[in-house]
C-alpha cells in the first residue's frame, strides 16, 4: 500500500532522514514511535509530500508519488492526515469543515456530502456538534471531527502525527477509541505516537526511529518486551 | 503686555468674524457637493485599489521570481514616493501620453494605484498571519493551492485584514484632498476656492475640517460595527 524507497530529507544543512526504507500492507495498522526530533513527523509528512523528499521514491497504491509528472493533489485525496493540533478550518462549522473536500474536490452535491458527513459524525459521537464552530469544541472534539473530516474524502490511508499528544490526559481515551475503531474496521494507517499503550494494543507492526532512520522495527511485543537494538531499549526504558 | 491683547483680539475677531460665519452658510451647499466628490472618487480608488491590493499582496507571496519582482517594485515605488508627487506625475505627465485625461479621472487613477500598493502590503501580512496548519490541512485533503486559497486562506485572512483596511480607507479619503491640486472638483479644492475669494481661513478650511471628520468618524463607527459582527463564532 505505501512503500518509502531510501528517502533523504534535509532542512538546509540539518539532515533529517537519511536513507528510510519503509513499507505499510493494505489493512496494516504501523506505529512509529522515537525520541522528539528523529524526523518522525518528517517522514509521515513526506509519505504524503507536504515535504519534498530530496531522493529516493514514495509509492502509495503503485503510484511514485516523487515522480514529477503525477497529480499529487489527486493521490492525497487518498490519503489522509491527522495533525497534532487539529488544523480545523475555523471559519466554518464542524459540518462544513467535513463537506468542504468533497463538495470542492469532488465535487459532491452537497445534500449527499451533508449525509455522509453526519454519519461520520455519529460514527466519533458528535452529531449534536454539527453546526458548532470549531472554537467552541474541546481538544478531543476537535481531534475527532479532524479524523472525520479526513475520513470524508474516503482515503485508503491514513496519516496520524501524534495526535493525542496536545490533548488533555481525559481525552485522549476517546480519540484512541476512534482510532482503534478504524483499525478493526481495516483502514491502513500509519500513527506516530507517543502512547506506548495504543501501539501495543492496537498496532500491527512498530517502528522505532532515532536521528533520520529507522533502527527496528517488528510486532509490538518483539520492540516492546524484546528489543534487540541499544537505542531502542534505552529509548524504551525512558518512556515505558 | 499690550502685544497679547492685540494679538487675542485677532484670532478672537477673525473666529466670530460675521463675515465667516456668513460664508460657510452660503457655501454649505458648494462644500457638501465636494464631499460628494471626495467620496465618490475615494470609493472607486478603493475598489481599484482591493483589486490591485489582492494581486500585488497574492503576488509578493509567490514562488515565481517575476510574479514577485513586479509586485515588489510596483508596491515598493507607490509606498516609497509622496502621493503628491504621483498625483502630479501621472497627470502632468504619464497619464497624457495614455489617453485624453482630464482630473477626475486622473484622481482615481492615481489614488487607485496608491491605495493598491498599501492594501498589497495588508493582504500579504493578512495572509501570512494565517496559520501554516491552515493550508497543510486543505492541501493534505488535495485541494490545489487555489482551492486553498480561495476556500481556507483568504476567508481567514479577510477578518484579519478588515481593520486595517477600515484604517487605508479614512487613510486614503484624507490624502484625496492632495487632488485639489490638480482642479478636481472635491471638498478641499472648494474650500481653496473660497478661500481665494474671501480670505476667511478659519472659517472656511474649519467649516472643511470638520466635514472630513463626519465623514472619517462615520467610517470608523460603521467599520467598528463590521468588525464585532464578524468576530462572533
Ligand atoms: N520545516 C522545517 N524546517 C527546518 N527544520 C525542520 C523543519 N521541520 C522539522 N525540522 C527539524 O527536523 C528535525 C526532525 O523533526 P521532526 O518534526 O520530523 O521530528 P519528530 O520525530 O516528529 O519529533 P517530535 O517527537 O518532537 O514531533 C528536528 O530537528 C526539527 O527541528
Ligand atoms: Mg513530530
Amino acid at each position: 500500500m505505501i512503500q518509502v524507497v531510501d528517502v533523504y530529507k534535509s532542512f538546509g544543512q540539518l539532515q533529517v532522514l537519511k536513507g528510510v526504507n519503509f513499507q505499510v500492507a493494505p489493512r496494516e495498522v504501523v506505529c512509529v514511535i522515537g525520541p522528539s526530533g528523529s524526523g518522525k513527523s518528517t517522514l509521515l509528512r513526506c509519505i504524503n509530500q507536504l515535504e519534498k523528499t530530496n531522493s529516493g521514491q514514495v509509492y502509495i497504491d503503485g503510484e511514485e508519488l516523487t515522480h514529477p509528472k503525477t497529480d499529487i493533489n489527486k493521490i492525497r485525496q487518498q490519503v489522509g492526515m491527522v495533525f497534532q493540533l487539529f488544523n480545523l478550518f475555523p471559519h466554518k462549522t464542524v459540518l462544513e469543515n467535513i463537506t468542504m473536500a468533497p463538495i470542492k474536490i469532488k465535487g459532491i452535491a452537497k445534500t449527499d456530502a451533508d449525509k455522509i458527513a453526519m454519519e461520520l459524525l455519529k460514527k466519533v459521537g458528535l452529531t449534536d456538534k454539527a453546526h458548532v464552530f470549531p472554537g467552541k469544541l474541546s481538544g478531543g472534539q476537535k481531534q475527532r471531527v479532524a479524523i472525520a473530516r479526513a475520513l470524508a474524502m474516503q482515503p485508503k490511508v491514513m496519516l496520524f502525527d501524534e495526535p493525542t499528544s496536545a490533548l488533555d490526559p481525559e481525552m485522549v481515551g476517546e480519540v484512541l477509541a476512534v482510532m482503534k475503531n478504524l483499525a478493526l474496521e481495516g483502514m491502513t494507517m500509519v500513527v506516530v505516537t507517543h502512547e506506548m499503550g495504543f501501539a501495543r494494543e492496537v498496532g500491527d507492526r512498530v517502528v522505532f526511529m532515532d536521528e533520520g532512520i529507522i533502527v527496528e522495527e517488528g510486532s509490538p511485543q518483539d520492540i516492546f518486551d524484546n528489543p534487540q537494538n541499544p537505542r531502542t531499549q534505552a529509548f524504551l526504558s525512558k518512556v515505558l | 503686555m499690550p502685544w497679547v491683547e492685540v494679538f487675542g483680539m485677532g484670532i478672537l475677531d477673525n473666529i466670530i468674524s460675521q463675515n465667516g460665519y456668513q460664508v460657510v452658510l452660503r457655501n454649505l451647499g458648494y462644500f457638501l457637493g465636494g464631499a460628494g466628490y471626495t467620496i465618490f472618487i475615494t470609493a472607486l480608488s478603493l475598489a481599484i485599489g482591493m483589486v490591485l491590493g489582492l494581486f500585488a499582496g497574492l503576488g509578493k507571496l509567490s514562488a515565481n521570481k517575476i510574479i514577485y519582482m513586479l509586485s515588489t517594485a510596483y508596491i515598493d515605488f507607490f509606498r516609497g514616493t509622496p502621493l503628491f508627487v504621483q498625483i502630479f506625475l501621472l497627470y502632468f505627465g504619464i497619464l497624457p501620453v495614455l489617453y485624453d485625461n482630464d482630473p477626475v479621472s486622473s484622481a482615481i487613477i492615481v489614488l487607485g494605484l496608491n491605495s493598491g500598493a498599501y492594501i498589497g502590503e495588508i493582504v500579504r501580512a493578512g495572509i501570512q498571519a494565517v496559520d501554516n496548519g491552515q493550508m497543510e490541512a486543505a492541501r493534505s485533503l488535495g485541494m490545489n493551492q487555489r482551492q486553498a486559497m480561495t476556500y481556507v486562506i483568504l476567508p481567514q485572512a479577510f477578518k484579519i485584514v478588515i481593520p486595517p483596511m477600515i484604517n487605508e480607507f479614512i487613510a486614503l479619503l484624507k490624502d484625496s484632498s492632495l487632488v485639489s491640486a490638480i482642479t478636481v472638483p472635491e471638498l478641499m479644492h472648494r474650500g481653496d476656492l473660497v478661500f481665494a475669494n474671501t480670505y476667511e481661513a478659519t472659517w472656511v478650511f474649519g467649516a472643511i475640517a470638520v466635514i472630513y471628520f463626519v465623514i472619517t468618524k462615520t467610517i470608523s463607527v460603521i467599520g467598528d460595527n463590521v468588525e464585532r459582527r464578524l468576530a462572533t463564532d
